[in-house]
């Protein structure tokens, strides 16, 4: 479970707090979207996780535990991210590189075993990606690419996952899928908490929307419960309307255009 | 073995052998075991610090086109050098310290100029290599000026120190660039693992347990140590540290620790190639080897330049 108490993240220089006493909790078993304008802190809860940005006040803890009372290793264990941008330098092999996941566990010098070889073996396949296991990274698709980077993060077995708009590059299939395999994983037990602009898929998938304004929660609950017009209208300032999905009946937003000034 | 036995004055294989032995010619002797072997051993090191120099840089600042070299190391200890010359220091132990210690402080000038540009020097590797170039330039433009009123001597020194040669190459030479490579490079072997989490970016790398930052600093200085130990015992040899891990990557090696011990054997091996082509391709002159390797590698960096743009 991954829970925030009140977080402040100020950044030295800056006149507000890029986060300003949010609290929420990412429940295992749950997909838990975290949305919000461009600015509103999303990316900096995610930094105060990862002890990446300095906690002013507040706390952030994973299954009751401190961050900052983690070695970076432990912290590792404990919580897999999936970040904005991830490349490897060089092209390597889809399975190699699934295997840097299992870095917190090896060290610098542990010779894998085969618990370690099953770590990675169970990733690919949860990612769906086995069958790319010996093809370099250099040949993946977009789609595929994420996939692979998703069984990275996987390969950590940590109860916890964060991805960090995982689908920004992606056409609409491979969106979907994405979206669909987040879903999956986190009702298979982790919890699973995904920053995300995206909020016509957030409102199909997650179990919980937490919405941010200028780095304060604006609203947080089910998906019906956030999407709101005018919640949005005043958090966006933009005109839109809310309308179902006409499959499943998840709330969707579409944003108005405004009336053309002469 | 080759490269012991040919030069301007050829021995046999037998004879190396025999001269290794201290047997036969007195002569032949004496070119093996006091000029001959010492230089290709000395050239075989210089290849190795650069080729695992190169190696871990590249992994480290994420970069296909980092070079030990385009980090200023080389002007700063030819600056060191230059200086130590002109100060009438004669002893070579001492012009080779004061060419490492201006390597350093090279490195630790770019970093800073690199800061001031960006948060972290790290955080944009462009930033760093441009600050090394702008090092490197300043560096040469210390020299010209130093050189503009120096003695011939002086001169002599520094061009020596600017082209690369590993034609001074003395037993003691050796084994201070031995140590250095033993330890620098060894204590980048220990930490390859984290240059593979490295490789992937300072984002994945913490969230993967590791202190980016921390680790990155130390990748880069260990590299830059090695860079500095080779270029205060023969100068600057170029682009070695460029080449040698495209190659061992191409081989099919891609984590670290194995492509760091590679790069070392690789750049062993073509620095004395090279050096032996440097003796006797023109022979009885001789080469500046930095240039040949210059030759060798500026074609291979286009070809590297085009394929990553």
């Amino acid at each position: 479970m991954i829970e925030f108490r009140d977080l402040v993240v100020s950044y030295p220089g800056a006149r507000q707090n890029a986060v300003d006493g949010v609290s929420f909790v990412g429940a295992r078993g749950q997909l838990t979207a975290l949305a919000g304008p461009n600015g509103s802190g999303k990316s900096s809860i995610v930094k105060a996780l990862l002890r990446r940005a300095d906690i002013t006040r507040g706390s952030a803890s994973i299954d009751g535990r401190d961050v900052r009372s983690l070695s970076y290793a432990e912290l590792a264990r404990n919580v897999a991210v999936v970040p904005q941008r991830e490349e490897a330098a060089f092209p390597i092999q889809v399975r190699e590189y699934v295997f840097l996941g299992r870095y917190p566990h090896l060290g610098l010098w542990r010779a894998p075993s085969r618990e370690d070889d099953l770590a990675v073996d169970q990733a690919l396949s949860q990612a769906g990606v086995e069958d790319l296991a010996d093809r370099d990274t250099d040949a993946l698709s977009g789609g595929e690419w994420q996939r692979v980077r998703i069984a990275r993060a996987l390969a950590q077995k940590s109860p916890a996952l964060v991805l960090d708009e995982p689908t920004t590059f992606l056409d609409v299939a491979h969106e979907m899928g994405i979206f669909e395999l987040m879903s999956s994983l986190a009702h298979s037990g982790l919890a699973v908490l995904l920053v995300s602009h995206q909020l016509n898929l957030v409102a199909r998938f997650a179990d919980t929307i937490v919405l941010l304004d200028r780095g304060k929660v604006a609203t947080t609950g089910s998906p019906t419960e956030v999407m709101r017009a005018d919640t949005l209208e005043s958090i966006y300032g933009w005109p839109v309307v809310i309308t179902r999905d006409p499959a499943v009946g998840a709330p969707a937003l579409v944003p108005l255009r405004r009336p053309v000034r002469l | 073995m080759l490269a012991v036995a040919r030069g301007a004055v050829s021995v046999s294989l037998a004879g190396v052998i025999d001269a290794l032995r201290g047997r036969g010619d007195p002569t032949a002797i004496a070119i093996v075991r006091d000029l001959r072997l010492p230089r290709v051993v000395l050239g075989a090191l210089v290849g190795a610090g650069l080729g695992a120099s190169g190696a871990a840089l590249q992994g480290a600042l994420r970069n296909p086109l980092a070079e030990p070299y385009l980090l200023g190391v080389s002007g700063g200890a030819a600056v060191g050098a230059v200086i130590a010359f002109s100060l009438g220091v004669s002893s070579d132990a001492m012009i080779t310290l004061a060419a490492f210690a201006g390597g350093i402080a090279a490195v630790f000038v770019a970093l800073a100029v690199a800061r001031v540009g960006g948060r972290s020097a790290r955080a944009d590797v462009r930033t760093l290599l441009i600050a090394g170039v702008i090092v490197g330039a300043f560096a040469n433009a210390a020299i010209m000026v130093a050189l503009a009123r120096a003695e011939p001597n002086t001169v002599r020194g520094a061009l020596w120190w600017m082209m690369g040669s590993a034609a001074d190459a003395t037993w003691r030479r050796v084994a201070w660039l031995a140590a250095s490579i033993l330890v620098a490079g060894g204590a980048l072997v220990y930490w390859a693992r984290e240059i593979d989490v490295l490789s992937l970016g300072d984002d994945t790398a913490a969230s993967l347990g590791v202190d980016a930052e921390r680790a990155g600093r130390r990748a880069f200085l260990l590299a830059a140590l090695l860079a500095a130990a080779t270029v205060s015992a023969a100068g600057l040899i170029g682009f070695v540290g460029l080449v040698v891990p495209h190659i061992a990557r191409r081989m099919g090696l891609r984590a670290h620790r194995p492509l760091i011990m590679a790069a070392g054997l690789i750049g062993a091996t073509l620095v004395v190639a090279a050096d032996l082509a440097a003796r006797t391709v023109a022979a009885p002159t001789e080469l500046p080897l930095g240039a040949i390797t210059a030759l060798l590698g500026v074609p291979f960096f286009l070809v590297q330049l085009r394929r990553t743009s």
